[in-house]
């Protein structure tokens, strides 16, 4: 691999999603800015709600009705995405951009075999398979899939329907069918949360190994402080629609600028003070109705003062890194 | 490894109670509120049928044979929709036909409700071979084709007014026995109920007392939107000739006698069978309503 | 679905049509007096005949015994003599047994042709125009009088524009040889078009009002069963793998949407066997729904009483085969 500057693979620019909802309009992201460079882990963290998932369902076009993008840019690869035709959008989603959803259970297809569902990704994008044989071909590629997800007998499993795989077995699966066409960068919507423990670390360890194999990029969306520790290169916590912390994985965990962020580390016992009581973040998330200019972590904020109620930006407070809070470098450590 | 607690960033706010609540959005469905008035409207017109309808439904005319509507050639303001092939006015036979139509539903419905209730919440409360024993009854009264079981017991029993309500009832409740028996079933094991038992009440007070006002709001929603159902049932029964006798008026044998003038004399089938539409049609809307303000979770 | 399953399934209905044939037998004493007499009333008898259909309906024998007859009869399809044909139930239900099925297929076809594309477009269109109209119209579709709507089909159809017969299944110069005994397919099979045409014409009409209450209640199933599996999982999954919109619908969601729907459409066939006693009747259509309404008026009570546990035993075994479709469309749930 090439150790020069990385590209930026993807990028974010002040987006902005929004919801009709009875009690008026949410602003589920509200002004997001985030680049994803080629080859990295980004890790995405926030609590749910925090518009973590429906960021990056925005920038390949599927937020769920009644929502809609209501401002902003997404540039992938030099290209805008908010400006392209539905058609040109598929053509981007599950060829460059691949996403894995939450529970594999729900995510495929009961009533269609494995077979059907990966094969149908590859006839779709058809991606340099031949004229003839096009099918004999997909399906010889989505037995080679299977097996790099570590799924056993693949050519005879292929025919099953996902009933009869286990949990870990199906979110191998649902990789397999997510890294078909060989994407540029994987979204993984809590690719945990679903599983038990032990199953967690295998699936964390698999989406490693191919992010290496294959060169791609990975933006893991997680709500555990644990998993982007391991696993990414560069994290952004969000909170209430905004991005609060953003930076170097390791600068901002033994760092952190923005009270939330520091609250949600003291909220995981560390290993290394096991008997220190573990401090949750009092109070709740702000109702993104009635969300105002200041910050949002205001009024759960300890180091609260009467500016923290007037406009913040997201501000410098190192190499590589920001924070939305205007005494984050008053506070750095 | 450890995670952030979810909070409930994106609910709405603002407590009340769920009656309360149902009843606000009730009301502010404007198309099932008209659809209640329309359905009361009808009712107080058959409850005062004698002041309402303007001439005697029964009283005949033979120069008024087959008299068109109002507003045709040939016919009259007092006799609006016209006159049947026996020149009795076919507004005042509407009026009282209501009667019938409304009569019968809310009696099966009413009857079947009760039975159902009682039924229901023995074998979802008691379990064991009550519940055997009910719900294989229940079993075999869903093997019969509604309409036919109803055709054939009136085709045994001979007609008349009580026999309908009869013949309907055998099945009908059937229907809100498998809602009780559900509803009781998930509500067995609810803390207030395991409360009541643990400091000694009877079986019959928890059945009564505890679980059946808890249960009531899906009973009522089945039992508005079977209302509907069983007055067509009713002028299926009437429109083959195996429901109320003649004289007496209602509306599916009013459709029946006009058949036979279809060619000439259109209206005399129409109005009938129009005013089974649109008491069905109200009573559909208006339960509808009552389902989504009262109970989401109900589906056909 | 292994076979011994469906095998267990089997096993399970016959309680259950144990219960019915219980009920059908029971029915006879609802009677007001004695059947015989109620059934000869008006028709010139002798006392020997009486007997003889005393004997016939077993009534001369203790109720148990009785029942036991009745069940045997009724497996080996022997339901006695029909008094008013003066032939056995039997032969006169299955002459007309054919008429019926083919205009419950027809109205069948005609329910799903109209429900499923309804009720996908309204599913997909949620909140539009066409959904609302779809709503109002499944609701019209529920509250309709069958009987009504059919007459009222007629005045345009068959009176004004004189397009379609007003009554009868066939017209007399069309004689097909019979293979299925359904006449449109039998002409088909035959290869006389003319025939096909002309028993369609005939089939026109009391299957669209036949179908139409089926149609609004499946149009409901499939919109809220197409409704459900759009806001699912998979269907965002096959969206994030670029397919076609045409194919997340047909292929990803439609697929499992059809579960319910084919399963309600089996039950509501027994609906559909309800509403033909009084289509057939409005249109004068030779069925078995007919049969049983004019000889509930001569007091055929054996025919009525045969005729209804027929119904019931189709309708059991149509819920039979709900449940069967239901898995065979649903792989993950196993019976």
């Amino acid at each position: 691999m090439i150790e020069t500057a990385p590209e930026t693979l993807l990028s974010i620019k002040e987006l902005r999603t929004c919801f009709p909802t009875r009690a008026g309009l949410v602003t589920a992201v509200d002004g997001v800015s985030l680049d994803v460079r080629a080859g990295e882990c980004l890790g995405v963290v926030g609590e749910s709600g925090s518009g973590k998932s429906v960021t990056f369902s925005s920038v390949i076009g599927l937020v769920r009705r009644p929502g809609y993008i209501a401002g902003g840019s997404v540039t992938f690869r030099g290209r805008e995405l908010t400006a392209l035709s539905p058609a040109e959008l598929r053509a981007v989603r599950g060829r460059e951009i691949a996403m894995t959803m939450q529970d594999a259970l729900t995510a495929l297809n009961p009533a269609l075999t494995i077979e059907e569902q990966i094969v149908e990704v590859l006839l779709a994008h058809a991606v340099d398979l031949p004229r003839a044989g096009r099918k004999a071909e997909a399906r010889r590629r989505a037995v080679d899939m299977l097996r790099l997800v570590g799924i056993a007998s693949p050519e005879t499993r292929i025919g099953d329907y996902p009933h009869q795989f286990s949990g870990g077995m199906r979110q191998r699966i649902m990789i397999a069918i997510a890294l078909a066409c060989r994407p540029m960068l994987l979204i993984a919507d809590e690719p945990t949360t679903a599983l038990d423990v032990t199953i967690q670390a295998q699936v964390l360890e698999l989406i490693a190994d191919l992010r290496r194999q294959l060169g791609m990029s990975v933006v893991l969306i997680t709500h555990d402080l644990g998993v982007v520790a391991e696993y990414a290169d560069r994290l952004a916590v969000m909170y209430a629609g905004q991005v609060v912390e953003t930076g170097p994985t390791r600068a901002v965990l033994d760092s952190p600028r923005h009270p939330y962020t520091r609250g949600l580390l003291g909220s995981i016992p560390r290993l290394s003070d096991l008997d220190a009581p573990i401090r949750p973040i009092e109070g709740q998330a702000p109702e993104l109705v009635s969300a105002g200019e200041g910050c949002r972590f205001a009024s759960r904020c300890p180091m609260a003062v009467g500016a923290c109620y007037a406009r913040i930006d997201l501000v410098d407070v190192g190499p590589g890194r920001a924070a939305r809070c205007i005494r984050a470098l008053e506070t750095a450590a | 490894m450890s995670a952030i607690p979810a909070s409930p960033a994106l609910r709405a706010a603002g407590p009340a109670s769920p009656g309360r609540l149902g009843l606000q959005t009730f009301l502010a469905n404007r198309m099932s509120l008209a659809s209640a008035v329309i359905v009361l409207l009808i009712l107080a017109a058959a409850v005062a049928a004698p002041l309402v309808a303007p001439h005697d439904p029964n009283e005949t005319d033979l120069l008024r044979r087959l008299q068109p509507p109002a507003w045709l050639e040939g016919g009259e303001w007092s006799y609006l929709f016209g006159c049947d092939a026996l020149g009795r006015d076919i507004l005042s036979r509407i009026v009282f036909g209501a009667r019938v139509s409304i009569f019968i539903g809310v009696a099966v419905v009413a009857l079947a409700t009760a039975i159902g209730i009682a039924l229901g919440l023995a074998a979802g409360y008691l379990r064991g071979w009550t519940d055997i024993a009910i719900s294989r009854v229940v079993d075999v009264l869903l093997g019969f084709p509604y309409l036919i079981f109803a055709i054939a017991l009136m085709a045994m029993m001979g007609p008349g007014l009580q026999n309908i309500v009869l013949a309907l009832v055998y099945k009908e409740w059937v229907i809100p026995c498998r809602v009780v028996r559900g509803e009781t079933l998930a509500m067995r094991q609810t803390e207030f109920v395991e409360a009541a038992r643990a400091v000694g009440a009877t079986r019959g007070r928890i059945m009564f007392g505890e679980i059946l006002p808890n249960i009531l709001s899906p009973v009522i929603v089945v039992a508005t939107i079977r209302m509907a159902h069983v007055i067509i049932l009713e002028a299926s029964l009437s429109f083959l000739g195996l429901g109320v006798q003649p004289p007496t008026a209602s509306w599916g044998s009013m459709v029946a006698d006009g058949r036979a003038f279809i060619l000439d004399a259109w209206w005399v089938s129409t109005f009938p069978g129009l005013a089974i539409l649109v008491l069905v049609l109200a009573i559909n809307v208006a339960s509808q309503g009552l389902r989504d303000a009262f109970d989401p979770k109900i589906n056909d | 679905m292994k076979a011994s399953a469906v095998a267990y399934r089997l096993l399970q209905l016959v309680p259950v049509l144990l219960g019915v044939s219980v009920i059908v037998f029971l029915m006879m004493w609802l009677t007001p007096g004695d059947p015989v007499e109620v059934m000869l009333a008006g028709q010139q008898a002798t006392a020997e005949q009486a007997a003889s259909l005393r004997h016939d309906m077993g009534l001369d024998q203790p109720p148990l015994q009785r029942f036991a007859v009745f069940l045997g009869n009724a497996l080996t399809g022997n339901f006695g003599l029909s008094f008013f044909h003066r032939r056995p139930v039997a032969d006169v239900i299955a002459e007309r047994l054919p008429a019926t099925i083919e205009l419950t297929l027809a109205a069948l076809v005609i329910a799903l042709l109209i429900a499923i594309p309804l009720g996908v477009v309204a599913a997909v269109k949620r909140g539009s125009l066409f959904d609302r109209l779809a709503t109002v119209g499944s609701l019209f579709g529920v509250s309709l009088p069958g009987f009504w709507f059919g007459i009222l089909l007629l005045i345009p159809f068959s009176v004004n524009l004189k397009l379609l017969p007003v009554s009868g299944r066939s017209s007399l110069s069309c004689e097909v040889a019979p293979i299925t005994h359904l006449l449109v397919l039998d002409s088909l099979l035959r290869g006389q078009l003319a025939c096909a045409g002309e028993a369609l014409r005939f089939l026109t009409l009391p299957a669209i009002t036949l179908a139409l209450p089926t149609a609004a209640v499946l149009m409901r199933v499939m919109r809220a069963s197409m409704l459900e599996v759009l806001r699912s999982d998979y269907v965002a999954f096959a969206e994030a793998k670029g397919l076609s919109p045409r194919r997340v619908l047909l292929r990803h969601a439609l697929k499992n949407a059809l579960a319910p729907t084919v399963t309600v459409a089996a039950i509501e066939t027994g609906s559909l066997l309800g509403g033909n006693m009084v289509v057939e009747t409005v249109f004068g259509w030779p069925g078995l729904g007919r049969l049983v309404v004019e000889s509930i008026f001569v007091r055929n009570y054996p025919l009525v009483q045969a005729a209804v546990l027929l119904y019931a035993v189709t309708y059991v075994l149509l819920n039979f085969a709900a449940d069967i479709l239901y898995t065979r469309l649903n792989p993950k749930v196993e019976l």
